[in-house]
């Protein structure tokens, strides 16, 4: 491991656009070789999407990548390997049932004349192993390792590919810290031998700790580039948010007294959520911010009984409900609309009035069980004209619609039920201006109305905009707790880990 | 529940502001409206949902000039009598498939309700035989369904293992031969006798593809279905029980197995064990017309009335052929060219749209 194995990369003027929207614009970045270069940003800021294009696996639509002064166009993973670039996913992709082994060689395993030569991999394996002082039997099957073991083998699999240059997209957001320890000590071994580190991360404190140089992202643009040893945390959240972004702001009652409709009392899931404790009043929005992976999601599906718990008890209007499925979750009054339409909310290839109604159909059918369509019809209708739905035909597919509309005929099933409790995940992702500010609009209003609401939201103006109150979730706890309209920089702090983590 | 559509947004200031707005959005809704509705032209999506009719139409054209014998009232009731076991087991199995399952042992469900059917009525009496074929059937059915929801069995393995089991009991039953029964009329009437001039197989398919169709289309059942076969996450967190759902399916695809194998048992007298004969292919046919009829083998797409045209369809290649004496060969040929082609169709257009 010499000093041969320097890599400069370049990045000039890239531009990434997704169906519309700028994930990148005009990002110029220079990676020197040997060291830890970090790019940091919020949830789609682009750091990612940049990470991505340095391992071919997004090309760029705007600008040049350049590898050691060689202009370069990568169609395919495959190309940047050949330049001596590594990608190491967010989603690990080892064949899970081949051994350690098997998956660091795949596809330049030793053979002679078409055979794999077993016993020369096993001795290569070892090499390696003994070389850069990881602890992992190759025997073992990919799939049955822990991640932390999956990032060996694919980190293993790059530098035995000769690779130069490895990116890691998040590679600690499912670590514990002792595991996130260990893969640090493999970075600076990594450095030490001259290979250069392209590290994605939203954990502030590692970058710091680790990175030679940190560059800024958001919203697709570059903020700056500096030496990591010329940051803090604070100044790097100041740059990764910047002046707060447009969101509308609405009026928030001041200390209501209104009865406590939705409790959460110890709530406790195995490695994902631990101690929750939480109310909503009627009328309440309570905003539940937190970086990606901090359990925001999963303690909404706790809640709906889409996730099984391990302890703790949910109470509505004061009667503790035994939440064991979705249906349990309505029966008590609540209604939950998942982070993903597609995946988990929408029926695509049915009609919004089958997916208006389909939480509960049995109010529009007679008692023997036979649709009434005309009635479905008409409350579909009337639905689908209060949420400004277009088109407003009742008889078309969900799946012809804008993400926008599509998004409102979730919102449309759950309103259908008049809900006490209405649990959003991200209920305005990919979806246009225009219906993003009805959406807004419409969330208030039926606090207005009474309804306890719990909004998650990756998006920090969204949740200051609508929260009467702020809950701020970290590694599974909440973790502090805001009135209305806390400063933004406050909130961002808490979700990065710093300040006091006391409740104000 | 009541419901009050208008009360979220009812405060909405953007809604009731400004008339010109309003006006826009109206005529932006027309305009998609319109888009969606689209009369005039024959677009991909028409090909790929309504195709399938035009050809049976003009197959059924086709047959009708080329042989003077095909459009006739008795011939034709021949071939949706030749047809009708096949066309039980198919369009119930539609539901299956529209909820996102799979069911390979229809022919295995049949031919051990026959023998069953069969052995009832040998050793019973000949009134047994109706609830042993159909009660058996929904029992096999519900096995089937068990080992898909609860032990998470992927349903194609489950259901090909079943058809192994259940046709080994069905041999051990009749110790590799065959049952015949008495030829009461009681028990033959099913299979060989007519009402006004219809067999009786013909007007239970009838029936059974209308019921079905109607299940499917008009009942919170039937509206469950679609749901779980297009989405079954988002039907699960809609509240569904969506296992219960999916077990019934199974239970309905083998009572109607069931009731299929008891009409040919009726229809020949005799029990058999044999699967050389419409025992070894009805899952295959069946699930073809399936899947000819443009329902979509991967759930939440597709109807009975669909399942019903396709396995006419197949059912017309073979009577057709026979009457302008083309080979045997041909039509197995030509019927498979016809299913790909078909699939093909539906999954390039899907594709490209």
């Amino acid at each position: 491991m010499s000093a041969e194995a320097v890599a400069p990369i370049r990045l000039v003027s890239i531009g990434k656009r997704y169906s519309g929207t700028k994930a990148l614009d005009d990002v110029s970045v220079e990676v020197a070789g040997g060291s830890v270069h970090a790019l940091v940003g919020a949830n789609g800021a682009g750091k990612s999407t940049l990470g991505k294009i340095v391992g071919g696996v997004i090309r760029p639509d705007e600008g040049q990548l350049f590898v050691d002064d060689r202009p370069v166009r990568y169609a395919s993973p495959r190309e940047a390997r050949i330049d001596g670039i590594a990608m190491i996913a967010q989603e690990l992709s080892p064949v899970p049932h081949m051994s350690v082994i098997e998956n660091v060689f795949l596809g330049i395993e030793p053979r002679r004349s078409g055979f794999v030569q077993r016993r020369q991999m096993r001795k290569q394996y070892d090499e390696l192993v003994s070389q850069w002082g990881f602890e992992l039997d190759g025997n073992a099957k990919v799939g049955t390792l822990r991640t932390a073991d999956k990032q060996k083998v694919e980190i293993l699999r790059a530098v035995a590919c000769g690779a130069r240059v490895i990116v890691m997209d998040e590679p600690t957001s499912s670590l514990s810290s002792v595991e996130t320890e260990t893969l640090h000590r493999m970075i600076r071994t990594l450095r030490a031998s001259g290979r250069t580190i392209v590290y994605v991360s939203h954990f502030l404190d590692e970058v710091l700790d680790l990175a030679d140089t940190v560059s800024v992202l958001r919203s697709g643009h570059l903020v700056r580039t500096a030496p990591a040893a010329e940051e803090t945390e604070e100044s790097l959240v100041a740059g990764m948010f910047g002046a707060a972004a447009e969101a509308e702001h609405f009026e928030k009652p001041q200390g209501s007294t209104a009865p406590v409709v939705l409790e959460v009392s110890d709530l406790n899931r195995k490695g994902v959520l631990r101690d929750i404790w939480l109310q909503i009043r009627a009328g309440e929005i309570v905003g539940l911010a937190g970086l990606v992976g901090s359990g925001r999601s999963e303690l909404a599906r706790a809640i709906a009984g889409a996730d099984p718990i391990d302890r703790g008890t949910i109470a509505v209007d004061g009667t503790p409900r035994r939440i064991r499925s979705p249906a349990d979750a309505m029966a008590a009054g609540m209604a939950f609309l998942p982070e993903s339409r597609k995946d988990d909310g929408l029926f695509m290839e049915l009609t919004l009035a089958a997916n208006t109604t389909f939480a509960d159909v049995g109010a529009v059918a007679t008692r023997f069980g036979l649709l009434r369509r005309g009635l479905e019809r008409e409350k579909t209708n009337s639905l689908l004209k209060s949420l400004s739905i277009q088109p407003p035909v009742p008889s078309a597919k969900v799946v012809s619609l804008s993400g926008g509309n599509q998004q409102k005929v979730l919102f449309a099933r759950w309103l259908f039920r008049n809900p006490r409790v209405l649990i959003l995940d991200e209920p305005t992702r990919g979806v246009d201006v225009a219906a993003r500010a009805a959406i807004h609009r419409l969330i208030n209003n039926l606090a207005t109305g009474g309804t306890a609401v719990l909004l998650i939201s990756s998006e920090i103006e969204e949740v200051l905009g609508l929260a009467h109150r702020v809950l701020v979730m970290r590694r599974g706890s909440i973790t502090r707790e805001f009135g209305a309209d806390p400063p933004m920089e406050a909130v961002m702090e808490a979700a990065f880990g710093l300040g006091g983590s006391t409740t104000t | 529940m009541t419901v009050q559509p208008s009360d979220p947004v009812a405060g909405d200031p953007v809604v009731a502001e400004d008339p010109v707005a309003a006006e826009g959005r109206v005529s932006a809704g027309a305009i998609a409206l319109r888009r969606i509705r689209s009369p005039g032209r024959i677009r991909a999506e028409h090909v790929r949902d309504y195709g399938i009719v035009v050809f049976a139409v003009a197959l059924f054209a086709y047959f009708s000039i080329a042989s003077n014998v095909f459009l006739t009232s008795q011939n034709l009731l021949n071939l949706v009598f030749q047809n009708a076991t096949i066309g039980i087991a198919a369009c119930a199995v539609t539901f299956t498939i529209i909820a996102g399952n799979f069911d390979l042992s229809l022919g295995s469900i049949f031919v051990l309700s026959e023998v069953l059917a069969a052995y009832a009525a040998v050793h019973y009496g000949v009134w047994w035989a109706f609830p042993v074929a159909i009660v058996p059937g929904a029992a096999m059915g519900a096995i089937n369904g068990l080992l898909v929801t609860k032990l998470r069995v992927n349903a194609f393995l489950a259901t090909l293992a079943t058809a192994l089991s259940f046709v080994g009991i069905a041999v051990g039953v009749t110790s590799g031969g065959l049952l015949i029964t008495p030829s009461s009329s009681v028990f033959t009437f099913l299979g060989q006798h007519r009402v006004v001039g219809i067999q009786y197989p013909v007007i239970i398919f009838a029936v059974v593809a209308i019921v079905l169709q109607l299940v499917l289309a008009y009942t919170v059942f039937g509206r469950h279905l679609y749901g779980i076969g297009d989405n079954r996450n988002a039907a699960r967190l809609s509240g569904l029980k969506v296992d219960r759902t999916v077990l019934i399916t199974f239970v309905i695809t083998g009572a109607a197995c069931g009731l299929s194998g008891l009409i040919d048992a009726s229809t020949t007298g005799s029990g058999t064990s044999d699967t050389s004969g419409l025992g070894g292919s009805l899952a295959l046919l069946a699930i073809a017309g399936v899947a000819l009829g443009g329902s979509s083998i991967f759930g939440g797409v597709g109807s009975v009335w669909r399942t019903v045209l396709g396995v006419l369809i197949l059912g017309m290649i073979t009577n057709g052929f026979d009457l302008l004496a083309v080979p045997d060969f041909w039509q197995d040929i030509v019927r498979g060219i016809l299913i790909i082609t078909a699939v093909a169709i539906g999954t390039i257009i899907e594709r490209r749209t």
